[in-house]
């Protein structure tokens, strides 16, 4: 019994240990003045600066507006992916009409699109969530199209021979039949999210964890620098944790989810 | 047992493991199958040619023979899961649509939905019905199982209940049992005996298994070169006992004609 406890906690402890050990290297070089504080300041000053960002409200406000940006790019592309990769993917005349386009533009990496964006939007809101929406969109329209697509044909034929069609057929047998992959979309998508805000935030910005980040770079703070390298780092980690929880409720059915 | 949330309506599906004695069948739901010049092609090869074939009413056909020579093709036609390039299928009187079931080779359960739900499919309000379905194939208990929790016999019982559940006129069966094995087959084999023998619907087996075609059928057809070779009508006592002398000399008839072919190929 006491045995079992203890390989437990030694599976659930056993994927820290390599960050642990980092850290603690880390803080020993730093005290020992082998890397210089303009390089890497020590872990506790970055602890440090990010009470101070805490406590004075500052950290709170930069989290919001980029969470607020991610939130809002994902449902704009992920929900303008969803919605045209069931078009596509359900009737081949929408295939036939938009699909070369869509590949077309896919070609082009939303970030080389950042010039013409200032030129359009200027810099401000419009433009971040606009490119925020452009990346995110591609996963999530490829892989609703190919869910679809890939559906299980045995299991239509089957559900048509016990008299299933039109939306009954859509919404029991089609769609459950793409949603693993409709997911997988939605978790690459996820990540993609925070690596698109963090240029965009660069661009230019009053406000956000990227602004926060190269203001405290003009002004060599790479305390805070790193309290934002971190903080992108934690975010992704949730997104991950939500899009898991996602997989893990909507596919309770397949063992492999479970 | 199940929930008592779900009152089991045993009436509709009143079902004794023992077969009924000879000739008290609870009720006779069959249909007759017509086919009349039957023709089906494949990119220029002609799997069916020109079948034509009479099932009475509640009879219980096998169909055999070698991969790929149409029998599977012959019953999807039946189904009118395939159009036919020439001919007709009539099933029934053809005035009223009859109620057409197919049993695939695989069970083709929805992965997410319960056991339960797969046997309710295309019944809006028929779980009390699905239920009671599923205690006849003996899986009351596992009502809200998912699919990929049980084993490939379950899973076609399971497919079997699904399709009984809607009363079927007909049963078309296209080798549901082949991926099974010896043991779950054979008692696959007398559960769908006793519910055929019970209910008295026409059922179609397609089979490339001699034995199982004799164990359960009135009358095996061979298909040949795209056409009917051979029409046994299988007049052995149920149960049927596998060892019996009727049973072995028909086997041998099958098979010689199964065999003989191969050697003229």
């Amino acid at each position: 019994m006491a045995a079992r406890r203890w390989q437990g906690w030694q599976r659930s402890l056993a994927p820290w240990l390599l960050p642990v050990a980092l850290l603690l290297g880390w803080e020993l070089a730093a005290r020992t003045g082998w890397l210089s504080s303009r390089i890497l300041p020590e872990p506790w000053a970055v602890a440090q600066a990010f009470y101070t960002l805490i406590e004075s409200g500052e950290l709170w406000a930069h989290l919001r507006t980029s969470l607020w940006r991610a939130l809002s790019g994902f449902a704009i592309g992920g929900g303008a992916g969803l919605v045209l990769g069931l078009l596509t993917g359900s009737f081949r005349s929408a295939e036939t009409l938009l699909d070369t386009t869509l590949q077309m533009i896919r070609n082009i990496p939303a970030l080389a699109l950042i010039p013409l964006v200032i030129l359009w939007f200027g810099i401000d809101e419009t433009a971040k969530l606009f490119l925020l929406a452009v990346g995110v969109f591609f996963p999530v329209y490829l892989n609703t199209f190919h869910g679809i697509r890939s559906a299980d044909q045995g299991l239509i034929e089957m559900a048509r021979s016990y008299g299933l069609k039109g939306w009954p057929l859509y919404r029991d047998v089609i769609l459950p039949a793409a949603l693993p992959s409709i997911l997988v979309g939605v978790r690459f998508s996820l990540g993609l999210v925070w690596v698109l805000l963090i240029v965009a935030e660069t661009i230019s910005a009053q406000e956000g964890i990227g602004y926060m980040t190269m203001n405290a770079r003009e002004f060599l703070q790479t305390d805070v620098v790193l309290v934002g390298i971190l903080l992108y780092a934690l975010l992704g980690k949730f997104a991950d944790l939500f899009a898991r929880g996602l997989e893990r409720h909507f596919l309770r059915w397949n063992p492999a989810y479970r | 047992m199940y929930p008592a949330s779900i009152p089991v309506d045993t009436e509709l599906f009143a079902f004794t493991p023992e077969p009924p004695a000879q000739g008290t069948v609870l009720r006779r739901q069959g249909v007759s199958v017509t086919l009349e010049g039957l023709s089906k092609g494949y990119a220029g090869r002609r799997v069916l040619d020109s079948v034509g074939l009479h099932l009475r009413a509640g009879e219980f056909v096998a169909v055999v023979g070698r991969s790929g020579c149409g029998k599977s093709t012959l019953l999807r036609a039946i189904a009118h899961l395939e159009s036919a390039d020439a001919g007709e299928v009539r099933i029934g009187s053809g005035h009223v649509a009859a109620d057409t079931r197919l049993m695939f080779q695989e069970a083709r359960l929805l992965p997410w939905k319960t056991v339960l739900e797969n046997v309710a499919l295309g019944l809006p309000h028929g779980l009390n019905a699905a239920a009671a379905a599923l205690a006849t194939v003996g899986l009351g208990g596992r009502a809200d199982a998912w699919p990929s929790e049980l084993s490939g016999g379950q899973r076609q019982r399971v497919a079997l209940a699904r399709a009984l559940v809607h009363e079927p006129q007909l049963l078309l069966l296209d080798e549901p049992l082949g991926a099974l094995d010896a043991l779950t087959r054979i008692e696959m084999q007398q559960l769908i005996e006793s519910l055929w023998r019970q209910r008295g619907f026409t059922a179609v087996l397609v089979t490339h298994d001699v034995q199982e075609a004799l164990a359960l059928a009135d009358r095996v057809l061979l298909i040949e070169d795209g056409g009917i070779a051979l029409d046994v009508a299988v007049d052995l006592p149920r149960p049927r006992q596998r060892g019996s002398a009727g049973f072995a000399a028909l086997e041998q008839q099958l098979l010689n004609q199964l065999l003989n072919q191969r050697k003229a190929a």
